[in-house]
């Protein structure tokens, strides 16, 4: 069924369709991310595809390759009832020049999703109405998500008691009330403290 | 779990010569006798852990048997503050705000280990437990907890108010009596499947 999506795609796109993937109904385009909004346009316009419903549309961080981050956005049309997900590959290996097309004046779903995907990658949609922050606070910096933001940093809002050893106050233990990650990274915990802990 | 300590009242029964027995006893006693079992609530609920809140508030648990029976939504009016569910740092200032707008005596219990110390919200966007911005009376670990750890908190909670004791402390895990004693269920089955 959506094979002939691919193919639609593939003949009307050419020169922009990198890769196509399609196994057991679960079919994947990725396009050059300047042809990102034109693609997407063609699938909510076209009678074929009708895809009038965006259901995701998140990124995932590759620090390994060059174009690090592929946006993902998962469509589905209500009318015919298949599914489609479309890639595209952006931003350097900084993380900088990550950006490309709101989807927004397209499916009204793409708004708070592409804000969210501006929050935790860092990547920026152009011709959006409102990119902000939409999880974390206006105060925070970086973007969570990216695989070279420390997993165990955090900007705490207030500051902290003051109070010794605040890591772990008693009743708890060196041991005992926390959690299964933080014991791998120990050394680098305690040099959080003084940078982060006011 | 705590037990009681001894107090300093004193009941004197009438003597064999008839006349009133009397009572003595100190006025902090008194005082705390009265504020652990009045202590209104303040619910603070931020998370799953609230569906086992409200099982223990509900009559099958129910809580208001210790006289923590009214819920007040105003800080203002209550004296015991119950933190139920994961606080992200977003949150934290307003925790310590509610927490500064209660009147003293004010106590505060975590309820959950997210509340206690993080639980597995190890990362960038949850404090890890509230004693980090509030100081905490009493933490019941568990996710969520046993309704019958939170009512172990509770009375633990109030065994603190009566002796006056401010050090934080924890619900310790209770031993099930049926594994305990070698009765019941599981040990039935057990023995069953190694006579197989």
């Amino acid at each position: 069924m959506s094979k002939a999506l691919i193919d639609l795609i593939k003949k009307n796109f050419g020169a922009a369709v990198l890769e196509t993937h399609s196994l057991y109904g679960d079919d994947t385009v990725v396009v050059e991310a300047a042809a990102w909004r034109e693609v997407a346009r063609f699938l909510r316009d076209t009678p074929q595809c009708s895809m009038d419903m965006l259901t995701d549309l998140t990124a995932v961080d590759y620090p390994e390759r060059e174009p690090r981050f592929e946006i993902v956005a998962h469509f589905y049309s209500l009318s015919r009832g298949h599914r489609l997900r479309l890639k595209t590959r952006i931003g350097d290996s900084e993380g900088d020049e990550a950006e490309v097309d709101s989807l927004c004046d397209f499916w009204a779903s793409a708004n708070w999703m592409e804000r969210e995907t501006f929050d935790m990658f860092g990547v920026i949609f152009k011709n959006h109405p409102d990119l902000r922050r939409i999880l974390m606070y206006p105060e925070f910096e970086g973007h969570p998500l990216r695989k070279d933001y420390p997993a165990d940093k955090i900007q705490p809002l207030i500051a902290y008691r003051d109070v010794p050893n605040i890591e772990k106050i008693a009743p708890f233990s060196v041991d005992e009330g926390m959690s299964f990650g933080r014991q791998t990274h120990a050394s680098s915990h305690r040099d959080r403290d003084d940078s982060q802990v006011n | 779990m705590g037990e009681l300590k001894p107090s300093s009242t004193q009941i004197l029964e009438p003597g064999a010569a008839g006349g009133a027995g009397f009572a003595t006893t100190r006025l902090e006693a008194v005082l705390a006798w009265a504020q652990k079992y009045s202590l209104f609530m303040y619910p603070f609920v931020t998370a799953c852990c609230g569906m086992e809140f409200m099982s223990v508030s509900s009559p099958r648990y129910d809580f208001s048997r210790f006289g923590s029976e009214a819920p007040r939504f105003s800080p203002r009016q209550s004296d015991l503050l119950w933190v139920v569910g994961t606080i992200t740092q977003r949150q934290a200032p307003i925790l310590k705000r509610i927490y500064e707008q209660m009147a003293e005596p004010k106590w505060v219990l975590a309820f959950g280990t997210c509340a206690s110390c993080g639980g597995f919200y190890d990362n960038y966007a949850c404090v890890a437990g509230v004693d980090k911005v509030i100081p905490c009376d009493v933490y019941v670990p568990g996710c969520p907890p046993r309704p019958e750890a939170v009512l172990d908190g509770l009375m633990l909670l109030q065994d603190k108010i009566q002796t006056g004791n401010r050090t934080p402390a924890i619900v310790k895990p209770r031993q099930d009596p049926v594994v305990e004693q070698n009765i019941g269920l599981v040990q039935l089955r057990k023995s069953r499947t190694s006579v197989a």
